[in-house]
């Protein structure tokens, strides 16, 4: 068995053991990439050298008898949307695609302290608005269940390459659905934690309210792993939470007798794909047989969460975005005759349509005369959709819903109508809109072959009980060990 | 011609005197290199995140404090969205709908007459870089030292209504921010500006007519010119059957002048929202009731109390409590010397003219306040006379040197031995018949003629009363 096959926990126990040394498992990862990425895409940028020499001093202090840390020697990716101190961080966008941050996110610093070693940064969504990884600047990220469909997005290339095993798991950032869907899509694991409990410092902002780092991965037990090395606090992120530190691991029972499990039948209507309903319905069966008890609940407002949600981000995004101005750094038109020009052609040659489109779309929601009617009404619906959550989780442990309606689609298909794909995100949406932790695991496959995933959904901060129920589930199926073909698919 | 009546209200930006800037740890000194004071975070470069310095808050509560303001409880910062290359992130951090401080005022007094002025609010937001210029090259470069250095925005009702009662409100608003050490307002260095919201109606009519707003002025003497120059033009205008438009103006103080820059109807859409990236501010009574009991005594207090306690005339006492630098140069000396009519005298007179022609301020002069208290000793102990004390003080205050040791140097020790100045006063009377002879006529003047010519002799060091006392004895004779 190839190594890069390995899951996280597996590899990192073997180099701990000294069964198999750094170098050997960062050279199966590589030579991986070497067959693969020219068909998947997944990498913007990859980390060779410094992840040789990284390596290389690791496994030093591992023969000194040191401990490297939970993820030691263990090669990750990074969405190239969080900043990696020394390294390109472009946002698959043109206007950054010459920056080199002098900073490291937080997330990055743990990971290195941890002691696992990044092979690359991803591709992804420019600026992580999308679904598809269609809207990068440099290429597109193909899906390795069927390379003529897309990864999802916008952590596109984060899903793919874990999912074709280029990494043992990789960092995404997830505003609307953007670690779920691409999951879902390419299935393997995607959690995103609730708002405020990794630091967003060093993510490059899209909409700051919603905006949250979590990890892929192949397993969920790979998964509560990465998230002990990414929760906590940060006094560089005020809006991070400052709790006690949980051990995501001890989530890892396969039991669930008597777990209450949500089902929003009035969410999931008429717009889900039959296969992606059947699949859904089967989770449902899945659960009962292990002993959890299935409850029909109500979500009445979170119908409304996709509108909200163009108006929220679009509108952080719309001022986040101001500061690529062509001044201090990215992208600079080459010819202008004063500042307006500077200004209005290095933006519209730097940003892509859909960036375009989205900041159009802010700036019209905070304009003067508009305020009130959009981004105050967005708002407080968006405090109903909060309620309407914990009133709901009165009644339930975890809710449990599709992540997308749709599986992956084919690379062009939304083209005409970008709207349309907004629509992907709807079953995402609620959870980043009431800042709660949701988690996509693979959960079937529809005709064509391509991957269905199943999200669930808990209380604020309540990562055990969500990791616990989607562990379960795991458990319970066996979509998790399918693995992608990397070829055209019918 | 109508009378008009002129109404104002003063937007005053004050940079507070915090170490580290509002949301990061760069340092917010002033004058040093360009972009040497800066880092990921106030350059807004993508990724970073402000931290709220709490410093910030701690005074801009005090300022509301000390300007009767109401603390809320529940405050947010939010986005002011505009380009500008000195504006990194391409929006200010601000307060929009829930500022720190609501509704207080401050006293004013005008030539005597007391005025309470309105104040709507305080704000903390952040401070924006610097353009420069380069005339060489002719290229426009941003230093971003000044980037997110806290300042706090007091904004007036409008309540003033002349130049002069602008200059006394920002005069009492600077010496009331001294005395908090929330700020240095070095309006040169411009630490202390502030914008002129105006407008003039006339008098009877009930509607405030439409006024301009006249931005960045950095000393009193732009705060006064721009305003007389804004309410003459405004009224010609109307005089003249034309219309005044709402728009931004500029005050080229060097040339006198005022002009637009831009009208109402291309006024920018701030966009403001709020901030994300920041949480609420949250503020408990007892952290309220911490720094109201921390305030220290403000100069109207102070004022009336040195009018009690050392017994000084209104006057100046006003002047010595308007700067706290001066109030606490005062308080020291006085503590040496005990002579506050002497301390007074000496600060408001020689001492301030020469403070004026250097320009510099009290606390920068060479003359401390152990070595003035020194000097007012002397002469109450007749060491030296008041017309030498001016001599030894200007030595003092170009040298630095103790007026004791100047004194004794120079042998300006005062001559009261009777004697020796009889001699003295004898030979010029003997030399200066003529004189003599005028005094008798009825000519005072030639008295003070042979006081001078006593004095010259003694160069100046002769006792004033003993020379005139045997003076008159002698001639009298």
């Amino acid at each position: 068995m190839d190594l890069y096959s390995l899951t996280l926990t597996e590899v990192a126990k073997k180099i701990k053991n000294k069964e198999v040394t750094i170098k050997e498992v960062l050279d199966s990862v590589y030579s991986r990439i070497k067959e693969v990425e020219p068909k998947v895409d997944a990498y913007l940028t990859l980390t060779q050298e410094l992840a040789y020499d990284r390596a290389e001093k690791l496994q030093q202090r591992l023969d000194n008898g040191e401990d490297i840390g939970i993820l030691g020697g263990v090669p990750v990716a990074i969405k190239d949307n969080i900043c990696t101190n020394g390294v390109k961080t472009t946002c698959a966008s043109k206007m950054l695609d010459n920056f080199t941050p002098i900073y490291s996110a937080t997330v990055v610093k743990k990971l290195e302290e941890a002691g696992a070693i990044i092979v690359g940064k991803t591709n992804m969504d420019e600026f992580a608005m999308g679904s598809s990884t269609e809207t990068a600047f440099a290429k597109d990220t193909k899906n390795p269940w069927d390379l003529t469909r897309v990864p999802g997005g916008s952590s596109g290339g984060s899903a793919a390459a874990v999912s074709a095993d280029m990494a043992f798991a990789s960092l995404g950032s997830d505003t609307g659905g953007s670690i779920r869907q691409p999951a879902s899509y390419c299935s393997v694991v995607g959690l995103k934690p609730t708002y405020g409990l990794v630091s967003r410092f060093g993510l490059i902002a899209f909409a700051s309210s919603l905006d949250q780092i979590g990890p892929f991965a192949k397993t969920v037990e790979d998964a509560a792993l990465m998230l002990n090395v990414l929760a906590g606090h940060d006094k560089m992120d005020t809006t991070s939470a400052n709790l006690e530190k949980v051990d995501y691991t001890e989530a890892l029972v396969n039991d669930i007798k008597g777990k209450v499990v949500g089902i929003p039948t009035d969410f999931i209507t008429d717009g889900i794909n039959k296969d992606v309903r059947a699949a859904y319905d089967e989770a449902i069966e899945t659960l009962k047989n292990a002993g959890a008890q299935i409850k029909e609940i109500t979500l009445e407002y979170a119908k409304y969460s996709l509108a909200t949600y163009y108006i929220i981000a679009t509108a952080e995004a719309s001022s986040n975005l101001g500061r690529y101005d062509g001044i201090k750094y990215g992208y600079r038109t080459k010819d202008f005759n004063d500042l307006d020009e500077l200004y209005t052609k290095s933006r519209t040659e730097g940003f892509g349509p859909e960036v375009k489109r989205r900041i159009m779309l802010g700036t019209y929601v905070l304009s003067s005369g508009y305020y009130d009617a959009y981004y105050k009404r967005a708002q407080q619906v968006r405090t109903l959709i909060v309620e309407n959550f914990k009133k709901a989780f009165e009644e339930c442990d975890v809710i449990m819903i599709p992540t997308a309606p749709n599986t992956a689609f084919k690379f062009g298909a939304h083209d005409a109508s970008p709207l349309e794909m907004y629509l992907e995100d709807i079953y995402t949406v609620p959870v980043n809109m009431a800042g709660l932790p949701g988690i996509s695991v693979p959960g079937g496959f529809d005709t064509n072959g391509m991957p269905i995933g199943i999200q669930f959904i808990a209380k604020a901060f309540d990562e055990k009980n969500l990791l616990q129920v989607a562990y379960a589930f795991e458990q319970n199926t066996t979509y998790h060990n399918e693995r992608p073909t990397i070829e055209e698919g019918k | 011609m109508k009378e008009y009546e002129v109404i104002i209200g003063l937007e005053v930006h004050a940079e507070l005197s915090t170490n580290t800037k509002i949301y990061c740890n760069c340092s917010t000194s002033f004058g040093a290199d360009p972009n040497t004071h800066c880092c990921p975070i106030c350059t807004g470069m993508p990724g970073t995140l402000p931290v709220l310095n709490e410093k910030v808050v701690e005074y801009a509560v005090k300022a509301g404090l000390a300007t009767n303001c109401e603390i809320s409880r529940f405050s947010k910062q939010d986005r002011k969205n505009y380009f500008y290359p000195d504006l990194p992130k391409a929006f200010q951090t601000s307060q929009y709908d829930l500022p720190l401080c609501l509704g207080g005022h401050i006293d004013i007094n005008v030539d005597g007459n007391k005025k309470s002025i309105g104040i709507t609010r305080i704000h903390i937001e952040e401070d924006a870089g610097k353009l420069i210029h380069d005339a060489y090259t002719g290229d426009t470069l941003v230093d971003m030292n000044r980037c997110a250095v806290p300042l706090i925005e007091i904004v007036s009702e409008p309540d003033i209504r002349s130049a002069d009662e602008a200059i006394a409100y920002m005069q009492t608003l600077k010496s009331i921010l001294e005395y908090l050490e929330v700020c240095d307002c070095k309006m040169q260095e411009g630490s202390l500006r502030c914008d002129v919201n105006l407008s003039v109606r006339p008098v009877g009519q009930k509607e405030f007519g439409t006024r301009t707003e006249t931005k960045n002025l950095n000393s009193f003497k732009a705060i006064h010119n721009s305003i007389e120059f804004e309410i003459k033009r405004q009224i010609e205008v109307l005089e003249n059957g034309g219309k005044i438009y709402q728009e931004t103006r500029r005050f080229d103080d060097a040339k006198g002048v005022g002009y637009a820059m831009r009208t109402k109807e291309d006024a920018q859409d701030y966009r403001y929202f709020p901030e994300p990236d920041l949480a609420p501010i949250i503020l408990s009574d007892e952290y309220i009731n911490d720094i109201k009991n921390s305030l220290p005594e403000m100069p109207h207090i102070k004022k009336e109390r040195y009018i009690k306690e050392f017994g000084l005339p209104e006057y100046d006492a006003e002047i010595l409590t308007a700067s706290k630098k001066t109030a606490y140069f005062f308080e020291k000396a006085n503590a040496i010397c005990n002579n506050p009519k002497a301390v007074s005298n000496w600060i408001m007179g020689d001492f301030a003219r020469m403070l004026n022609e250097k320009e510099i301020e009290i606390d920068e002069s060479e003359v401390t306040e152990e070595n003035l208290a020194c000097l007012i000793t002397l002469i109450d102990k007749g060491t030296i006379s008041s017309k030498i004390a001016k001599q030894v003080f200007e030595d003092m205050f170009e040298t630095g040197e103790n007026a004791k040791e100047i004194v004794e140097k120079k042998g300006l020790v005062q001559m009261s031995d009777e004697g020796a100045i009889k001699e003295i006063v004898q030979r010029i009377v003997d030399a200066n018949p003529q004189s003599v002879a005028d005094y008798k006529a009825g000519k005072d003047r030639a008295i003070g003629f042979m006081v001078g010519q006593i004095m010259k002799e003694t160069k100046g060091k002769a006792n004033p009363q003993i020379v005139n006392k045997l003076l008159l004895e002698i001639i009298n004779k």
